[in-house]
């Protein structure tokens, strides 16, 4: 009878080892890509915008300490806070009032700052449609195998977005852009946040396989700032990203959270507005799909088994060398040598 | 009333002229400024590439050895064959794989070379005496009896594009030519899968077109591991050295990559385009620690936290700014002497033999420890010189895996010969070659044809006269290609698929074909309204005007004649 039970515990811990190293396997597949990429964009300018930049520069502090290396993220801020004349405390974005987190540090590449930040440069940088001139860290050089992180902060309507107060882009516009990334094969799958006024009415349009997108309120309603620092003088953070930077730091890289939770943060009790969400294009379960996917990047490595024995090919080449000595004649009897 | 009959005539005169002109000159002058320069496109010829039928030839040379066939045999044996088998993917791509063998027996020098003691060395003569072009195979059969091959192996593949087949059992006596034939057929066609191209490895490469259901774990592996195909690519090696008080390494590298990778690059030159740096990384850490393993008295990286060890490196890695070409990134790690020795275990917990791991689509990672060559009472720092040919043994087996010669496990009964000193065997990088073509083919279509619907669909984008050079370029270029694969004519085939991806990439990602400007039907109404209507309503009015007094004069005449 003990050893029945202590047959089917061993049988049950074996098959309970094997599932584990399935599911592993599992997970290497799941979600097909290979790399990571982050665009990054906040569209406000003006020192009373100050928490559109330290909401950009949040998820981009998030993003790097989860492991996507500059070189793969593009960040757009629209204008400097950091060294902005009216920035009692300069070389410092905050995020949180008594000026706990220092969002900006001492590591920040940013690519395109100030006026480049336009509707033009934004499209360009998604579709790829730039000038050869452009340098590499200024392009989006994803793949077919890339997981795209996108996200935008500012001011925006029903269905447009406002960038640096004298232009927009519609949502019809980015739907298209994302329509031909999804043509050019440029991403495997691609989530997009928005923090702004009505920000559902971005993602409406969208109508590309793989797209995700999370905004921070419905339609017709607005998306408020979280508090202010009364020595900066302004309000340091917007509620939605505020409530998902802290979400975020308590992912690490070896995280399973999952996209699930990522839907969870910033209830109406917390946030004021209704943040909204959109999986219908998305073609896997969002259960399934970690929060590292998009946030981190965690590569897939496999272990080397095969090395080629260099020392043999020396001699190889060798003998070839030797053999072309010799070389077969139809006219000799045998092998006649020739020069040499 | 004379004068007033005048005037109003005048006022008629005025208004019709006025319309006339609005009509005539106004309107078309308008339509013409306002509309968009779209210079003229190929679409019929591109929908009809959208369609596509690729047809692969591969040539095959059977060639048969003495004691396979008996002279009267030989007579009847056929001198060509052609075998046709059709594949279709999806309603838009159909392919047809076209087997052309032909059949011959063996020369004298031939059988010379044969005749030696094993099948490498007689591989080896073999390829001093004729050299086969580019997609073509010539398949060695040898009688049962030989002893070529060991026991239980029936084919041997060679380093170029040679293979030895032996005759099975069964046909040893009393045999017809149509047994034999028909018993060699399945046997020839397994050796073109892998010495050719195969059905999965093309599906494979039209992953672009068509977005299959993959099929098992290892091709979705193997799709995900190699980079796609791009007309140029950056490799990179570096040294990363975290410990330079203990250390003074020195490699050769330029003597290195000369002797090791640069054969293998030059043979893969009608692919791609390589640029090569290297570069020394002092101070540069592992992401991860080791855990000391007190079993082996050595330190141990197991596969889980391999994941981890490439992010905080890469930071530090750079790139070269101006190109926008894919990287692959070979870095050799030498552990600090407080972490000495240190070796990357499996998840079986058995040590790697290489001491490296490889990530896809990105580049590999080699641990090369270094305690062994001096002795703990040395005086550091000491100065090491690094095995350049074991660590290019290793990089090299990782550059074939990255850039997609699959090393795909060979059928049973196959014996596969090392690859030549260049470090790819000829047949490996026809595959290659087999599978770029379609690749690229697939990718210029897609590309071609998504082009022209977004032209299509969004009225207001500009077409350049470069953009519609670059499309026909593409399309002309396209059709060349598919003609050579149909030919057989690898090598053609390749560099016109190169051609017109190339053309087809720059149309597409042209910086002009930016569609900024979204106008929708109102916005457009609301722009026009507000300069046409003031200037429209006099003049639609008095042409009604004088529409109805021509009516009420008629109604007038034709009360008078009653």
């Amino acid at each position: 009878m003990k050893i029945l039970t202590f047959f089917s515990l061993f049988s049950t811990f074996l098959s309970a080892n094997s599932i584990n190293v399935e599911e592993n396997a599992g997970q290497f597949f799941s979600s097909g890509h290979t790399n990571n990429w982050a665009v990054l964009v906040c569209t406000s300018r003006f020192w009373f915008n100050y928490r559109h930049v330290a909401n950009t520069l949040s998820v981009y502090r998030s993003v790097k300490r989860l492991g996507i290396p500059d070189s793969h993220i593009v960040l757009m801020l629209a204008d400097d806070m950091a060294c902005n004349h009216r920035n009692p405390k300069p070389a410092t974005v905050f995020s949180h009032k008594n000026m706990e987190l220092n969002v900006y540090g001492d590591d920040v590449e940013v690519d395109y700052r100030g006026y480049e930040v336009t509707v033009e440069n934004f499209l360009r940088v998604l579709t790829g449609r730039l000038p050869p001139s452009t340098p590499r860290s200024k392009r989006l050089l994803s793949d077919d195998r890339s997981n795209i992180l996108i996200y935008l902060t500012g001011h925006g309507g029903n269905g447009f977005l406002k960038f640096q107060d004298s232009e927009e882009i519609s949502n019809v516009e980015l739907a298209d852009a994302f329509e031909q990334m999804w043509q050019k094969r440029r991403y495997n799958e691609l989530l997009f946040i928005i923090d702004t006024c009505q920000g559902a009415s971005m993602y409406e349009r969208f109508y590309s396989p793989n797209l995700m997108a999370l905004a921070s309120s419905q339609v017709g309603e607005d998306s408020l700032s979280h508090q202010p620092d009364l020595a900066i003088g302004v309000h340091l953070m917007d509620r939605y990203t505020f409530y998902l930077l802290e979400f975020l730091e308590d992912i690490h890289p070896a995280s399973k959270a999952n996209m699930k939770d990522l839907f969870k943060v910033c209830p109406k009790s917390q946030c004021v507005s209704t943040p909204g969400h959109r999986t219908d294009l998305f073609l896997r379960d969002p259960g399934s799909a970690l929060i590292t996917d998009f946030f981190g990047s965690v590569r897939k490595v496999e272990i080397t088994m095969e090395t080629i024995n260099l020392t043999d090919l020396i001699k190889e080449a060798e003998i070839l060398y030797i053999l072309s000595l010799h070389q077969v004649d139809p006219c000799c009897d045998k092998y006649c040598t020739f020069g040499h | 009333m004379a004068t007033s009959e005048v005037e109003r005539r005048r006022g008629q005169l005025a208004a019709l002229s006025i319309a006339a002109v609005v009509i005539m000159v106004g309107v078309p002058l308008w339509w013409r400024t306002t509309e968009t320069y779209r210079a003229w496109l190929p679409v019929s010829q591109i929908n009809e590439l959208a369609n596509m039928q690729l047809q692969l030839s591969a040539d095959v040379e059977v060639v048969f050895a003495r004691g396979t066939v008996t002279p009267e045999q030989q007579k009847k044996v056929p001198l060509t064959q052609t075998q046709d088998e059709e594949h279709t993917v999806d309603e838009n791509t159909a392919l047809r794989y076209r087997y052309e063998i032909r059949y011959r027996t063996a020369t004298i020098m031939e059988e010379d070379a044969l005749d030696q003691p094993t099948a490498a060395e007689a591989d080896l003569s073999l390829h001093t005496l004729s050299e086969s072009p580019c997609g073509s195979l010539v398949v060695y059969v040898i009688p049962e009896s030989s002893s070529l091959l060991p026991e239980d192996m029936d084919v041997y593949i060679g380093q170029r594009r040679t293979a030895l087949l032996r005759i099975g059992a069964q046909m040893r006596v009393g045999r017809t030519v149509e047994q034999l034939l028909a018993h060699l057929e399945p046997r020839i066609k397994q050796v073109l899968q892998v010495m050719s191209f195969s059905h999965t490895d093309i599906t494979a490469a039209l992953s672009d077109r068509v977005r299959l259901s993959p099929g098992n774990k290892e091709s979705i592996a193997d799709s995900m591991r190699a980079f796609k195909s791009s007309p140029g690519y950056e490799i990179t090696f570096s040294l990363l050295n975290p410990d330079p008080k203990s250390h003074r390494l020195h490699w050769d590298i330029e003597g290195a990559v000369q002797t090791y990778i640069q054969p293998l690059l030059t043979k893969l030159a009608p692919v791609a385009n390589f640029s090569l740096d290297s570069q020394t990384l002092y101070y540069a850490m592992l992401g991860v620690n080791p855990r000391f393993d007190s079993s082996s008295s050595a330190y141990t990286l197991n596969s889980d936290s391999l994941a981890h060890v490439i992010n905080p490196v890469e930071a530090r890695l750079g790139s070269n700014a101006a190109s926008s070409n894919p990287v692959l990134n070979f870095l050799l790690y030498v552990p600090d002497a407080h972490h000495s020795p240190l070796y990357i275990h499996d998840n079986k917990k058995q040590e790697v033999p290489s001491n490296a791991f490889h990530s896809p689509r990105w580049g590999g990672i080699m641990v090369y420890n270094v305690n062994g060559f001096y002795r703990p009472e040395a005086v550091l720092p000491v100065d090491i010189n690094i095995n350049m040919a074991k660590v290019m043994g290793v990089f090299l087996a990782q550059l074939r895996l990255l850039l997609g010669v699959q090393s795909s496990t060979a059928p049973p009964g196959f014996l596969m010969a090392p690859c030549g000193s260049t470090g790819l065997a000829d047949w490996e990088l026809d595959r290659l070659m087999w599978s770029r073509s379609v690749e690229n083919v697939a990718t210029a279509t897609t590309t071609i044809t998504s082009l022209a619907q977004l032209l299509d669909q969004i009225g207001n984008i500009v077409i350049n006269d470069n953009i519609a050079e670059q499309v026909s370029s593409a399309v002309t270029s396209l059709q060349l290609a598919v003609a050579e694969l149909e030919a057989g004519n690898l090598g053609f085939a390749l560099q016109y698929s190169k051609e017109a991806i190339m053309a087809s990439e720059r149309a597409f990602f042209d910086p002009s074909l930016l569609h900024l400007l979204y106008f929708p039907d109102d916005q457009k109404f609301a722009i026009y309204i507000p300069l046409f209507l003031p200037m429209c309503v006099p003049i639609l009015l008095s042409l009604l005007k004088i529409v109805s007094e021509a009516r009420q004069k008629r109604r007038e005449k034709q009360a008078k004649k009653d």
